[in-house]
């Protein structure tokens, strides 16, 4: 039966679960700190690194949790290609300190509080339904690359072609947005947008 | 570790996400947040998968990585345009579309 | 030869379009070549199809078209049926409406609306034939408001005087009324029946609804509803007199000879709904009775001529509508035809002499007109004769008999109404006479604006030898075994049997009959060129009784207190309509959510993600709350 990937001869299974679960906590707790942090931070900057952070733990938890596929999509896109984005478009907009003063003035007690307490009544709701609708403990189960390959690519063909559509659309529209257009007001007062 | 505790990482990340996108007025932050809640919904769909032996999981998980790859590519080209019109991130500072 | 029957209908239609949508375009010659020939053809084919069908008489022909339209089981089709009875309302229809378009040739040269008139008159002939032919209730009703609508147009076709629009609308609202009442009808048989077949549903109605039940009597009512307003039959006949503010043509064609006597069609045509409901027979003799009488009175101190022939046509509509009431249906359909000649006749006559006259309508402005204008004199004196029943040599002295001896003899004759309609036989002929005496006697000497002629002429003279001859084809059976028209609609009329068969009685009451015409003329003579100065001081006399008569009983005042009265006073009190109240209450409550809700449209995307969270929230809550 293979429960964990981190099977080792030396204990048995009862400790390895113990001290998966363990690590689970532990990078959980990583998890949420950074991604708290993440929503607090003025600098956009921080904010991102931040948020590699979280990305990272959560990668190591798919990996607890038997999808080692995921995992190392996780890093690769989540953390490698969609964050270096971000970083560009930060970069690009040269966001100086300026916007840092601004960011702290938009970030009053008074607006945060109120949908943080939303937020918090939320997830105690959230809690209350999950905890009345007990699921079946089955415990965690490794799903392979392999089965994940067969699947996609023989159920759900007709999505995956969709799905390269949308990216398709989207490489297409990001291109139409950020292509900066010459404005021409009239041919005698020709003014480039700067 | 269950499925169960699984669920409720999931939704204590979303609701950070949803929190950060609620309080934070810059756009780029809107979007990070965004990103978070996408990666909690992703979170819950591994979970469910594992917990059952069942790749589709996994397959979702793939699918809302797809999907939030178009939504930031297209995301940050609106936040660029954004800033060469308006000067600003401040989605408050663009609410002219109001009735 | 029968498959004609369409195309009879079809060149009316085909005259009305063309000349409805080409009227600027068309020379007056054109426009009158098409109105009267798109009349003219389909008199000629009706000759074809009559001939035929007199030749062969092959019982009922139907002939189907198209399907109009189909809801549920009910399939109405353009579908024409020929009988006996549908087959002299054409001929009447095309015939005398040829002769009315031909007359209406000169009558209208000089009015503005000549293409207009003819594209009306040409929708009317369609729509009367249409009512005819038809082959279901449904199709017929088609053409029964297509003749309310010309109708009412025609009425008002000088409609820069409101006084005819008011006319026309009084005439629409008031038929409209009765039409009402037989859509309501129709719907019961309908209901009752799943068909409004006019055969399946004479087939099927002695089975399903015995004599005297109450559905029969309800169904018959409210058809008798339709006709009587059609008919201007009491109570719905106060229309009628109104309608003279049409052109003379108009009043000939469609408020004498045809489209008033639709009524008379309907209850001829649904005789055996009327058979199961010996009550309701009995109404209608009464009704027509009644309504001779009160018309026939109206009639005598009229001094607007076209008015006298206006209550004359009710009075003579209600002679039929007796002999509808006793049973007597091939003389109503006997009078009905002699009817249309006589009083084609003398409302064209009428309306060239009002033409002549400067469009003076009161008669005791005119006055010695016989040497001036002798063909209208002649043949107004024809239709004259026949309208009061000379005895033996007019055709009216043979339809009024056999209505006058029937309502005695027949199977629901009885002496009352005997004496109600000789009553109104001798009031015709002094009404008929007086006009006469006033209009064409006297010392008076006018100038005539013009002479008729010979398109006003010779329609006059047609109608005239008709009035005249037409009587012939059926004769009382003590004076000659002539039959040839009870013959003929016996095959979609029941015979009326008389229950007396003595001839020595019928010899007495023809006696008695031809005497109240011939004492009515010479009372006329005797009032109106003898004595003169004698009515004159009777109207000065009794006044009141003089008034009374000449607004027709003054029903239009008893309306206006039972029905108009009350109706403004409500639409008075109700001025701010309630109900409108509770839509104001919608709209506004509408109003003021927008503004609330506009509110929450203020342009942050934070908030409504808010909302969105809130949502959620709510969805949670219940799910954990139930």
């Amino acid at each position: 039966m293979k429960t964990s990937p981190l099977i080792s001869e030396a204990l048995s299974p009862e400790k390895i679960m113990e001290k998966i679960d363990i690590l689970f906590y532990i990078t959980s707790a990583v998890a949420v700190i950074s991604t708290i942090m993440v929503i607090t931070r003025y600098h956009a900057v921080h904010a991102l690194l931040y948020l590699v952070v979280s990305f990272l733990s959560i990668a190591l938890i798919f990996y607890f949790a038997g999808a080692p596929f995921i995992a190392a999509l996780e890093v690769i896109i989540y953390a490698g290609a969609i964050m270096v984005l971000f970083i560009f478009v930060v970069m690009m907009l040269n966001l100086g300190p300026r916007t840092m003063e601004q960011e702290r003035g938009w970030t009053t007690p008074a607006i945060w509080i109120g949908p943080s307490i939303l937020s918090a009544v939320l997830l105690v709701a959230f809690m209350t339904v999950l905890m009345n609708n007990p699921a079946e403990d089955t415990g965690l189960n490794l799903v392979g690359v392999q089965e994940v390959g067969i699947s996609l690519f023989t159920e759900y063909l007709l999505a995956v072609e969709l799905t390269g559509l949308l990216l398709m659309a989207a490489i297409i529209g990001a291109y139409h947005l950020g292509s900066r257009e010459k404005k021409i007001y009239h041919r005698y007062l020709e003014k480039t947008d700067q | 570790m269950s499925l169960e505790s699984g669920l409720i990482l999931s939704g204590i990340l979303f609701m950070i996400g949803l929190t950060g996108v609620m309080i934070r007025r810059n756009i780029i932050f809107m979007l990070l947040s965004v990103e978070i809640m996408l990666n909690a919904a992703g979170i819950a769909f591994i979970f469910a998968g594992s917990s059952r032996a069942d790749p589709n999981g996994q397959i979702m998980f793939l699918f809302i990585l797809a999907v939030a790859a178009a939504e930031v590519a297209i995301g940050l080209a609106l936040v660029i345009l954004i800033y060469q019109k308006f000067k600003t991130l401040d989605i408050d500072g663009i609410s002219f579309m109001k009735g | 030869m029968q498959h004609l029957i369409g195309y009879i209908v079809l060149f009316p239609f085909l005259g009305f379009l063309v000349l409805f949508l080409l009227n600027r375009y068309l020379s007056k010659s054109m426009v009158s070549l098409i109105g009267v020939g798109s009349v003219g053809i389909p008199a000629l084919l009706t000759m074809l199809v009559g001939l035929n069908y007199l030749n062969d008489p092959d019982g009922t022909v139907r002939v189907e078209t198209w399907e109009w339209f189909q809801a549920g089981s009910l399939d109405p089709g353009i579908t024409f049926l020929l009988d006996p009875l549908a087959l002299i309302f054409v001929f009447i229809v095309t015939f005398v409406g040829f002769l009315i378009h031909l007359y209406s040739v000169e009558f209208m040269k000089n009015d503005d609306g000549y293409g207009r008139f003819f594209a009306y008159m040409n929708l009317f002939i369609g729509s009367m034939l249409i009512l005819v032919l038809a082959d279901n209730l449904v199709f017929l009703y088609l053409g029964w408001e297509g003749v309310g609508l010309c109708s009412f147009l025609l009425i008002g076709f000088w409609y820069r005087d409101p006084e005819n629009v008011k006319a026309a609308k009084k005439a629409f609202v008031v038929t409209r009324i009765g039409d009402t009442s037989m859509v309501i009808g129709l719907f019961l048989l309908f209901a009752h029946f799943q068909t409004l077949e006019i055969q399946e549903l004479l087939a099927a109605i002695p089975g399903k609804w015995a004599e005297g039940s109450s559905l029969a009597t309800w169904g018959s009512i409210l058809l008798l509803g339709g006709a009587v307003g059609k008919s201007a039959q009491l109570p719905l006949q106060v229309w009628l007199p109104d309608a003279m503010a049409g052109p003379s043509p108009v009043s000939a064609l469609i408020h004498a000879a045809t489209m008033v006597t639709a009524g008379v069609y309907l209850i001829a045509r649904t005789h055996v709904l009327f058979l199961q409901a010996p009550d309701v027979m009995e109404g209608v003799a009464i009704i027509g009775a009644l309504t001779l009488l009160i018309a026939g009175t109206s009639a005598l101190t009229q001094t607007d001529i076209k008015k006298v022939l206006a209550y004359s046509t009710i009075s003579q509509i209600g002679y039929m509508f007796l002999a509808l009431g006793v049973g007597a249906w091939s003389a109503a359909v006997f009078h009905f035809m002699v009817h249309a000649f006589f009083k084609a006749l003398l409302f064209l006559a009428a309306g060239a002499v009002i033409l002549a006259m400067h469009h003076e309508h009161n008669m005791f402005k005119m006055g010695g007109l016989r040497k001036r204008m002798p063909v209208i004199f002649w043949t107004f004196l024809a239709g004259a004769a026949s309208l009061a029943a000379v005895p033996l040599i007019t055709a009216g002295f043979y339809s009024k008999d056999a209505i006058l001896w029937l309502s005695f003899a027949g199977e629901k004759g009885n002496s009352a109404l005997w004496l109600a309609g000789t009553a109104g036989a001798f009031i015709t002929a002094v009404y008929t006479f007086r006009m006469i005496f006033v209009t064409f006697y006297g010392k008076q000497d006018h100038e005539t604006a013009y002479r008729p002629g010979y398109l006003i002429l010779i329609p006059l003279i047609v109608l005239a030898v008709f009035s005249m001859l037409a009587g012939f084809i059926e004769m009382p059976h003590n004076m000659a075994h002539v039959d040839l028209f009870s013959g003929f609609v016996q095959f979609s009329l029941p015979e009326a049997m008389p229950q007396i068969n003595k001839p020595g009685l019928e010899w007495l009451f023809q006696g008695i009959s031809s005497l109240m015409t011939l004492g009515g003329i010479f009372t006329a003579y005797f009032l109106y060129l003898r004595r003169p100065e004698k009515p004159r001081q009777w109207a000065h006399q009794y006044s009141r009784t003089r008034q009374f008569l000449l607004e027709g009983w003054k029903f239009d005042r008893l309306y206006r207190y039972l029905v108009i009265r009350p109706v403004t006073y409500l639409s008075e009190v109700n001025r701010e309509d309630f109900i409108d109240r509770i839509y104001i209450l919608m709209a506004e409550s509408t109003r003021w959510w927008h503004t609330l809700l506009v509110k929450t449209q203020n342009g942050r995307v934070r908030w409504y993600i808010m909302g969105t969270a809130l949502g959620v929230l709510l969805i949670l809550a219940i799910i954990i709350l139930i």
